[in-house]
């Protein structure tokens, strides 16, 4: 099934130390993920699987884990450029473009996870 | 390099020189007897020259005038000026940014300016920004009066210690002085408190504010510092304040000067010499002020006039600021420093027709006019508390021209007739009480009248040349004139080299910092050392090896040497 | 083997100032005190080894020397009629110094991380101005710290042991036991997970929040709604009791109010809350800034042009408008026409509209490490790390000014010099 979310963003722990490391797949690992409670998780598929997020500003691969301290139909995925394929651009008139609060659809894929080269080589 | 000035009208007060043709020769930075005939010549052509004005007291740098600049992007919209070839470029009227600060000072004749307050903790902060001001000569104020350390040692009575941590303060800010802040006050504010006079205990400290600045005093004599003890008295902001001011003044006379010089220097009377009982009954006490300071000989003052308009006030006087930005339903940026001090900043809109507005206006002025020996009265706005420091023209105009005044007062509320005196003052300073008030009396209250404020062999080449004959000018009538000439100096000359011509930056050389290291036996500072070890081990939030400023932040230094073991006096 | 003491870590903005690092051979073997984040900046990763260039976006890069990177640097910035140089947090003050006057330079706009993290924090300073402290003071005093839309366990590991909620102080000898933690968030975060109360929101509803709060403190209960942004009315009502009754609550907020959807006035209405609360008894607010030297951009940045970050130089004269003259506003507006990203990751970091656009211009970046930006630039310089090969000046969080130690010696040119000769030969290009 569909699962409608509201996506929001942010730093993680993991996120900060691989951040001077961004072609490895240690910062892949700490950023192309979805978090969903486990309720959430269940109507898309199981913690590991990959998972389609689209929201109205693109569309990307994550994996999906299990986070219960979200509640139910929010969604978190570390900052970085997966999370920065959906979220909002528009500044809003200061400056600041709409990171959280995106509304975003989830679906279960057989896609992979795009590396962070081939994600970034979708924009030229 | 060489330079001749020839045919000025010279005020230099210093060496008793009124108005008299003089020539100045400079020597490599220097003022020196004569020149070879290879100098280069400004023919000043009769026009008034004076020695480059000295401000003792300025908010130009550091944390609260940073603040200033975040909080009000509505003032730095203000005065708004592109790079030129030399100059970057200029923003704002009450928070220039520090091109503007350096530009500005020069433009105005200006060569020499001392920052107000700086905590030691943000004192890099500080210095960040003075290296980057050009042309002026600078120094830092560095605040002591609600300081933990300096509260446990007034405790203990152990004046030996107490110097010693002043001593490492100036080192460890490159400060040039000693600050008092609403003593106290500070550490109060800490828990959104505040101490209502001289004998008020500061809890968990036990001591009062005038055991601290008894204490600071005898501290910066022992020190034999080139300023005195620098203090913003308690209950600054209050009607009723003027009775804290006298008292505090009074205190001077329990510590003997090291040097020729004042004891103690009340800075910004103007908000200091207040009676009255609320904002209703408010009135001038600047008579009683002006009356005490021509009474003694240890107490100097300066005016913290206030100008019409806007005007950023910034002080490490927290609880204050939070009551100004209550009354005022202002914007409030606060920011106490652990350990130290508090510290506030908030906008005002200085209105004629607002009685206490008005009476302000008034007292600042009545200070300068009613103190009758000009060394005792420094000419300064508290800039940007009074208003910004591009002003002093003004403040000079009305002190030259009663006319002035009397069409001032007309416009303004009436209660300067009812509460203030200055409408029946007639009093008219000539050029050279101006020379004296923001430039020789100056540099004499900071301690550097040996090369600053004055015009004699030997003194800094910091020079003004004024658009203006002294000779064939009624002060009294042609005011505007007056204004006119001090904003924008025909030439201003700095360490030899002409950095305005009629009122254009020519230059931009790079301005020294004036920091004192005064000495004290090796045992006392050990002795201080632990408690300041103990204090960073326990309660301070960075570590002792990262507090200190470095060297990279002072590169043009002039450093001012003192101290018990060095034998001054 | 050398030890380094009282070293600061160049990551967020705690800026730890009590970093061991032991050095051998120019190689950094271990770091003491520092958190994860921190031990992994300091120890360093894979470097870009020489300066690149390519011309097509999407071909290889090909090495050169740096001066031709330079060079190529110059001549795209010299040619740009409407230029961005944007990163800069990830570095010291000296640097940002030296970019402000190549934007000077070249009338460009000039715009640091803040605009994606605390720049609408800045917004609402302006409006409101900002009651704060260092934080000792919080240290020594606070018996109450409430972490609002912020995650200092994952964002700013230390910043709980060192400042905030462990910390013992001189009012405060008993630590956490002598302070009650409160948190605010939008889902139960590791941090929530250890506070004595936690407030759970729903999503981009904090400005409704803060409202109600602020009229239950100002005695208006009655206006208030049930439940307010999915928190019971009795929880609010309970929460000022909690806040009024601290002898001294600090503040600490972050993305979930900068981020969400009021952006500044969330920050707005938070710093008026805080101010009414003084009226009760004593309140500061901090924002938790990310960037070790984002505060120190900030400062730079307004004492050279009196205003915080997003000055636009196309005027010749500092100008100021975030909505107009941010970082993606231009990109989105498709008006850069060539962008610098130096210690920053436009790349990462900005929304794909953005990237696209940084896509279609020439792009150099300054920079350690390769990374999202590398992928879309033409021009690529390494640079020494700021904070471990080069030493200066950064600001704290709560604007604290600290000199940042050399640990060891660069391998590369400094941000500084490529700067200077960048700035260099822009002057010769444009003639001036």
């Amino acid at each position: 099934m569909t699962l409608k979310v509201n996506l929001i963003t942010g730093r993680t722990i993991d996120q900060g130390v691989t951040i001077e490391n961004k072609t490895s797949s240690d910062y892949q690992n700490a950023t192309a993920y979805c978090e969903l409670n486990s309720n959430d998780v269940g109507k898309v598929g199981k913690p590991g699987n990959n998972i389609k997020i689209k929201t109205e500003h693109g569309e990307v691969v994550v994996k999906l884990k299990e986070n219960n301290g979200n509640p139910d139909g929010l969604a978190f995925i570390p900052m970085g450029p997966w999370a920065n394929a959906l979220v909002d651009p528009d500044t809003k008139g200061c400056g600041m473009p709409g990171f959280k609060g995106i509304p975003a659809q989830i679906d279960a894929t057989n896609e992979k996870i795009l590396l962070m080269k081939e994600l970034i080589a979708r924009y030229k | 390099m060489e330079l001749l000035i020839k045919n000025g009208a010279v005020y230099d007060p210093k060496n008793g020189i009124k108005g008299d043709k003089t020539d100045i020769s400079i020597k490599d930075g220097k003022i020196v007897k004569s020149v070879s005939s290879s100098a280069k010549i400004i023919d000043a052509g009769g026009r008034l020259v004076m020695a480059g004005g000295v401000d003792g007291h300025s908010h130009i740098a550091g944390a609260k005038v940073n603040v200033g600049r975040l909080m009000r992007p509505e003032d730095t919209r203000i005065g708004i000026k592109p790079r030129t070839k030399i100059t970057r470029p200029q923003t704002g009227y009450t928070v220039p940014n520090v091109y503007a600060m350096g530009y500005r000072y020069a433009q105005m004749g200006y060569t020499t300016v001392f920052e107000a307050a700086q905590a030691i903790m943000k004192a890099r902060h500080t210095h960040e920004e003075l290296e980057e001001i050009p042309i002026i000569d600078k120094g830092a104020l560095t605040l002591f009066g609600s300081n933990w350390p300096t509260m446990d040692f007034v405790r203990e009575k152990d004046m030996d210690k107490l110097a010693a941590y002043v001593a490492w303060g100036l080192l460890a800010s490159r400060g040039y002085g000693v600050k008092v802040v609403n003593p106290g006050g500070g550490e109060m504010w800490g828990y959104g408190k505040n101490v209502t006079g001289l004998d008020d205990v500061v809890p968990s400290f036990d001591v009062t504010p005038r055991e601290i600045i008894v204490s600071l005093m005898k501290a910066n004599e022992m020190l034999g510092l080139p300023h005195s003890v620098h203090l913003h008295c308690n209950n600054l902001g209050k009607p009723g304040n003027y009775k804290t001011t006298l008292a505090s003044m009074e205190l001077a006379n329990q510590v003997k000067a090291s040097k020729d010089r004042q004891v103690l220097h009340v800075t910004h009377a103007t908000f200091n010499a207040w009676g009255g009982t609320n904002w209703g009954d408010f009135e001038s006490k600047a008579d009683e002020i002006a009356n005490y300071v021509n009474n003694c000989d240890n107490v100097t003052i300066d005016m913290g006039q206030l100008i019409w308009g806007s005007a950023t006030t910034m002080t490490a006087d927290g609880p204050v600021q939070y009551a100004n930005a209550k009354l005022l339903h202002a914007k409030w940026g606060n920011g106490d420093v652990e350990l130290e001090d508090a510290s506030g900043v908030v906008p005002i809109f200085y209105v004629k027709q607002i009685s206490v507005h008005a009476i302000m206006w008034a007292i600042g002025l009545e200070l300068a006019l009613l103190t009758k020996d000009p060394y005792k009265v420094l000419l300064t706005t508290d800039h940007p508390n009074g208003g910004p420091f591009v002003n002093y023209p003004e403040v000079i105009a009305l002190l030259m021209s009663n006319k002035k005044r009397q069409e001032e007062i007309k416009t303004v509320h009436e209660a300067v007739h009812k509460r203030t005196k200055i409408p029946g003052i007639d009093r008219e300073l000539d050029f050279n009480d101006i020379a004296i008030m923001t430039r020789t009396g100056s540099a004499k209250v900071l301690g550097l009248l040996d090369t600053k404020g004055h015009l004699g062999v030997g003194a800094d080449a910091d020079i003004a040349i004024y658009d203006i004959k002294p000779d064939q000018i009624d002060p009294s009538v042609e005011h505007a004139k007056v204004k006119s000439a001090f904003q924008s100096a025909a030439y201003t000359i700095k360490g030899g080299e002409v950095v305005v011509k009629d009122g254009q930056i020519t230059a931009t050389p790079v301005g020294r910092t004036y920091w004192v290291d005064a000495s004290v036996p090796q045992e006392h500072t050990d002795i201080m050392m632990k408690d300041i070890r103990h204090k960073f081990k326990n309660y301070y939030s960075i570590g002792l090896a990262n507090y200190m400023v470095q060297d990279a932040y002072v590169t043009h230094p002039k450093v001012v040497k003192a101290g018990i073991s060095a034998g001054v006096n | 083997m050398t030890v380094i003491t009282d070293a600061l870590c160049p990551f967020c903005g705690c800026t730890c100032d009590d970093i061991t690092v032991v050095v051998e051979d120019n190689k950094i073997m271990e770091v003491k005190n520092a958190c994860k984040i921190g031990v992994a900046k300091i120890k360093g990763h894979h470097r870009i080894k020489a300066p690149m260039m390519r011309t097509d976006k999407k071909g290889e890069f090909k090495e050169v020397s740096y001066d031709e990177a330079i060079e190529a640097a110059s001549k795209i910035l010299a040619g740009s009629t409407r230029p961005l140089l944007y990163g800069w947090a990830s570095a010291l003050c000296e640097v940002h110094k030296k970019g402000i006057l190549l934007a000077e330079e070249l009338g460009a706009i000039i715009d640091n991380t803040a605009t994606v993290c605390h720049a609408p924090s800045t917004l609402a300073v302006h409006e409101k101005g900002l009651p704060s402290a260092t934080l000792g003071q919080v240290k020594n005093r606070a018996d109450l710290v409430v972490f609002w839309g912020s995650n200092p366990v994952h964002a700013h590991p230390r910043h709980m042991g060192r400042y905030s909620v462990f910390a013992k102080g001189f009012f405060n000898e008993k630590g956490r036991r002598g302070r009650k933690v409160i948190v605010v968030d939008v889902r139960k975060t590791d941090t929530a997970a250890m506070a004595d109360e936690y407030i759970q929101l729903q999503q981009g509803s904090d400005y409704l929040v803060i409202s109600a709060l602020r009229a239950i403190l100002a005695g208006q209960a009655a206006v208030v709604p049930d439940v307010v942004g999915g928190v019971p009315k009795e929880q609010l009502v309970k929460l000022v009791d909690t806040l009024k009754a601290a002898k001294f609550g600090a503040v600490f907020f972050g993305m979930g109010l900068t981020q969400s959807i009021s952006r500044y006035k969330n920050i707005d209405n938070a710093i008026s809350l805080i101010t009414e609360l003084n009226a009760f008894t004593k309140y500061v607010i901090t924002p938790m800034r990310g960037h070790y030297n984002v505060t120190g951009f900030g400062n730079v940045c307004a004492w050279e042009t009196g205003y915080g970050t997003a000055v636009d130089f196309a005027r010749g004269a500092p100008y100021y408008n975030p909505g107009e003259t941010a970082a993606n506003d231009v990109l989105l507006r498709k008006e850069t026409d060539a962008a610098m990203i130096i210690a920053g990751d436009a790349g990462a970091h900005f929304p794909a509209d953005s990237v696209r656009q940084l896509a279609r211009i020439p792009v150099i970046q300054i920079d350690p490490y390769w990374n999202p930006t590398t992928e879309v630039a033409n021009v690529v310089i390494p640079v020494a790390i700021c904070g471990v090969e080069v030493e200066g000046t950064a600001y704290r969080m709560d604007g604290v000014s600290l000199r940042y130690r050399k640990m060891i010696e660069p391998t590369h040119p400094t941000d500084v010099e490529i700067l200077e000769k960048i700035t260099e030969r822009v002057r010769k290009i444009r003639g001036d």
